[in-house]
């Protein structure tokens, strides 16, 4: 078992014949993924990769009934590239993009939440069920099958920590890098109790960072309705006050925002959380072991 | 991407938010000519830096002949300004801006953000103009008045009657300028690809006219390609050279106070990075994150940059390769000991994508003051101890 995506998962990319597009999905073909075909206007009717390109994801979904997309189209394009496939009748877009504008994420998740249409990222490593599917641009080999789960804001910190689990002789079910962009889809909110309900999944990981306050709304619902064993990290406590974050930022979320305050809301809220994200490894092998 | 203040004002101005009327000086000689030109017998003499508290630091002063705006002028221009918001170091002052004095009867606050947890640009209004924003909000949540708008329907009447009522401003007349005024801000918000905007204060005059006495405006970089009138705003000098200089070799840099320089890719493992050498005892010298593009001259750019930072005594290299791959990484450390002299000991942690080649180019390479750390608390350790010349 695993949560949203696996072995059966069938997958469109948008994007497909671009250097980025290319690459990865040759790089997700050859981990295993399901990928059915890809959107490129005006190439539809073309092979790429030994799959269909289709001119939009109306076609592709008629003709090869995905239900998942993977996004790769260039920054400025993207907001038009996650409605569309909203309005397909996509499920899930996966956005790989960085660089998106704000306003145009904002324009686009609205718009997917209205289709009831799953979103991860933008700027983000995509989604892994280990050893099945792959929709990203993590290095696949890093993620054995297992019995954790782990949510991500930041990719690098995806692989460092599915690394440890892995060389504590654990695994990953699945991994999901939701992206550190000030507008995201799916968050820890939506994703920890699909990894509760997921009966394979014994553990959870999450690493955070500073800025929003998505984990500290992550820390009051696993106090309410999380089970399992939770180990967070928070990067960013060395980080310097208010260089990145606007001004008037920090207002909105009530001086929210710092890892000192995430750490604090996660550990009252009975997670194991660690100072280094060096630890991440063992703290999972303690929370299994017990 | 910030402006200076007189730029957010111009922008105002195209979009009919209302402000005092002004004009922007390099020398003293221009700053009476801009006085002579504004008329008037009362002109504000203002500092342009990209921070606030410039009032508090002496960068704002009151004229009242123009002989006096220039003496001002002369005395504001080439001094370095220090606030709550530049750091002990300041700001030097390289333009002021000359403009004519306000009748100020009430101070307010409104600013436009995004609020991230309801996904849509929030309105911030205040009675408590000209006091900082972020200690009202601290002591006094209730003054703050937060409207979102939602840009599917964008600004709406009640929106509008939300902030008025919230702010008691009762008078019909001033109820409609106040609404045409925030309006009209939200457009420039969102018609410029906005990140902030902020006007503290906001002034009501005695006669009812509401003004923008100050703005502050900052911009959503990945929208900045569209936006090439407010790309030419840029103010290289307000800017870190060294931050810039890493930017354009599509490195991320932000330099801290600490003595191991850091070098990794992306933004989440580096602060990790950062928080694992101060937990190990040891003090991060800056933020670096190489990217995913990262080859032999990014690296040696990266290099370069840690070491013009005289405070740094060890450098930790410290990769997990999924785009960028470690032999790459490699080359580019060999690459960069030959081009630039690295004369500390740099600890290099090399994990993923092609690791097992990365290891062997640099065993080969055979050079003394490499030190191979064999994952990230390792690496950390090394680094910490290194730069305590151990």
């Amino acid at each position: 078992m695993s949560i949203l995506v696996n072995k059966d998962t069938k997958v469109i990319v948008q994007g497909f014949t671009g250097k980025e597009g290319t690459f990865h999905a040759e790089q997700c073909l050859a981990y295993g993924t399901q990928i059915v075909g890809g959107v490129t206007p005006n190439k539809g009717g073309q092979e790429h990769l030994g799959k269909p390109v289709f001119n939009t994801v109306k076609e592709a979904v008629a003709n090869t009934g995905a239900t998942v997309s993977m996004i790769f189209v260039p920054p400025a394009f993207v907001s038009d590239a996650v409605m569309e496939a909203a309005d397909a009748g996509i499920e899930l877009a996966v956005i790989i993009t960085e660089g998106a504008p704000v306003r145009d994420m904002q324009a686009a998740k609205a718009y997917a939440v209205k289709h009831n249409m799953m979103t991860i990222g933008p700027n983000c490593p995509g989604i892994i069920t280990a050893e099945e599917c792959k929709i990203g641009i993590m290095p696949g080999m890093i993620f054995k099958k297992g019995n954790v789960g782990l949510i991500s804001k930041s990719g690098t910190l995806t692989y460092e920590g599915a690394n440890q689990v892995c060389n504590e002789g654990y695994g990953i079910t699945t991994a999901v890098g939701i992206g550190g962009d000030p507008i995201i889809g799916l968050s820890y909110k939506q994703l920890l109790p699909m990894f509760e309900a997921d009966p394979e999944t014994e553990a959870i990981v999450m690493i955070g960072e500073i800025g929003g306050d998505l984990e500290i709304q992550a820390a009051a619902f696993i106090k309410e309705n999380i089970t399992k064993p939770v180990v967070a990290f928070i990067a960013g406590q060395t980080a310097p006050a208010g260089k990145r974050m606007g001004h008037a930022g920090a207002i909105i979320s009530g001086g929210a925002g710092t890892a000192a305050e995430k750490m604090a809301a996660l550990e009252a809220a009975g997670v194991k959380v660690v100072v280094s994200p060096a630890e991440i490894g063992k703290a999972v092998s303690e929370v299994l072991s017990k | 991407m910030n402006i200076h203040e007189y730029q957010a004002k111009q922008i105002f101005a195209k979009y009919g938010v209302p402000t005092p009327r002004g004009i922007v000086a390099n020398t003293p000689e221009q700053a009476f000519l801009n006085a002579q030109e504004l008329g008037g017998n009362i002109w504000v003499v203002k500092a342009q830096i990209h921070a606030g508290g410039r009032g508090l630091g002496g960068g704002v002063k009151l004229a009242k002949s123009h002989e006096e705006v220039k003496q001002l002028a002369s005395e504001i221009l080439g001094m370095t300004l220090v606030t709550h918001q530049t750091g002990p170091e300041g700001k030097l002052v390289q333009k002021v801006y000359i403009e004519e004095g306000a009748d100020i009867k009430d101070e307010l606050y409104l600013g436009v953000v995004l609020d991230r947890a309801k996904e849509m640009p929030v309105i911030m209004a205040s009675t408590e103009g000209g006091m900082e924003i972020e200690k009202v909000a601290e002591e006094t949540p209730e003054k703050i008045i937060k409207v979102a708008v939602d840009p599917a329907i964008g600004f709406q009447g009640f929106h509008g009657r939300e902030l008025v009522f919230g702010l008691g401003i009762t008078d019909k007349a001033e109820q409609g300028k106040f609404i045409k005024f925030a309006k009209a801000l939200y457009t420039v918000y969102m018609e410029n690809d906005a990140e902030m905007i902020e006007i503290n204060p906001l002034i009501k005059t005695g006669s009812g006219e509401f003004l923008a006495l100050d703005g502050k405006m900052g911009f959503d970089d990945s929208a900045l390609g569209r936006h090439p009138d407010i790309e030419d705003m840029r103010d290289i000098s307000e800017e870190d050279p060294d931050e810039r200089e890493a930017s354009q070799y599509g490195l991320s840099y932000i330099s801290l106070d600490g003595e191991i320089g850091c070098m990794v890719n992306g933004a989440g493992l580096a602060m990790g990075t950062m928080d694992t050498i101060n937990y190990m005892g040891g003090t991060p010298a800056n933020f670096l994150d190489v990217g995913g593009s990262a080859n032999a001259e990014t690296v040696a750019k990266g290099f370069e940059i840690i070491l013009k930072n005289k405070n740094v005594k060890a450098i930790f290299v410290n990769i997990f390769g999924g785009i960028v791959r470690c032999d790459r990484i490699a080359n580019g450390i060999l690459e960069a000991t030959k081009i630039t002299d690295v004369n500390v000991p740099v600890v290099v942690r090399l994990d993923g994508t092609n690791a097992p080649e990365a290891a062997e180019i640099l065993k080969n390479a055979n050079i003394s003051n490499i030190i191979v750390g064999s994952d990230l608390g390792d690496g950390a350790a090394k680094a910490v101890a290194a730069a305590k010349g151990e």
